[in-house]
């Protein structure tokens, strides 16, 4: 996706990444999460992504604006190496290879509830039940954010006429 | 099936996107790569929520897919704005506040 040439494609790429996240969403039995994935980023995010292509009339990039920098490709491949041997270290020694322990522990959809934290269950109910009781005021943020973020855009988006003199 | 092959992915996504983010210079998928960031952090909390059985990190993810929503609104009305400005949407041409 970050190699391809035409931003077109690379939106097209980026939406078979979001539908496979989604998917693997499913196989962690989160199914509320993949519903949400679809329809927010591959829905409603990508929309604006091909609106705004479209709105720019991107074309293909030319020879010289997509040749990479030397300096930057360098330092971007050098840091992805770090990061993926980095990561690898950590995941590997991280759990002990046995292959009796319960690694993916069984469901328990009774209760919402155990001792002060919340438990993982692929029902909507926990998800609001959760949402609306210990995440109370971070939901209302969240509601306030999309409102600021709303206004801004109208605002950054809005073409602003001088009173008494319309030019 | 072991939680190591989902925190490979989403370290491997995360990679990917910051790689995106590093040698890109067309603001819009730089953009993108930044989802591509989220979407790996995403993965990495899910599997932990799953695992350790708290759905703690499973609301997270809703914030940050909230988040992530107003984040590319903005960023996009900032590219359009640039644009107008510009006639460019590349990063070398963002250099409003150089002189």
């Amino acid at each position: 996706m970050i190699f391809s040439r035409h931003p077109v494609s690379a939106a097209m790429f980026m939406i078979i990444s979001m539908v496979s996240v989604a998917g693997l969403f499913v196989l962690l039995e989160s199914f509320f999460l993949a519903i949400l994935q679809v329809l927010v980023y591959a829905g409603a995010v990508m929309v604006l992504f091909l609106f705004i292509i479209m709105l720019l009339d991107v074309g293909p990039e030319g020879s010289k604006s997509s040749k990479i920098k030397l300096l930057s490709g360098l330092a971007g491949v050098v840091c992805f190496g770090i990061l993926m041997v980095f990561s690898l270290i950590l995941v590997l020694n991280s759990y002990p290879e046995c292959s009796s322990c319960a690694v993916w522990p069984t469901l328990d959809d009774n209760n919402l509830v155990l001792g002060q934290s919340l438990v993982f269950s692929t029902s909507v109910k926990s998800f609001g039940f959760g949402l609306f009781s210990k995440y109370m005021l971070p939901i209302q943020v969240a509601g306030f954010l999309l409102l600021a973020a709303m206004v801004g855009v109208i605002i950054l988006s809005k073409k602003f006429v001088r009173e008494g003199n319309p030019s | 099936m072991t939680p190591h092959y989902f925190l490979f992915l989403a370290f491997l996504l995360f990679g990917v996107g910051f790689l995106g983010v590093v040698i890109r210079r067309n603001l819009l998928i730089v953009l993108m790569s930044l989802e591509l960031m989220l979407n790996g952090v995403n993965i990495a909390l899910v599997t932990f929520s799953r695992v350790g059985l708290n759905l703690d990190g499973s609301l997270f993810v809703f914030f940050i897919m909230t988040v992530a929503a107003a984040e590319v609104a903005v960023g996009l009305a900032l590219l359009v704005a640039l644009y107008k400005k510009r006639q460019s949407i590349f990063s070398e041409d963002a250099t409003l506040l150089r002189n």
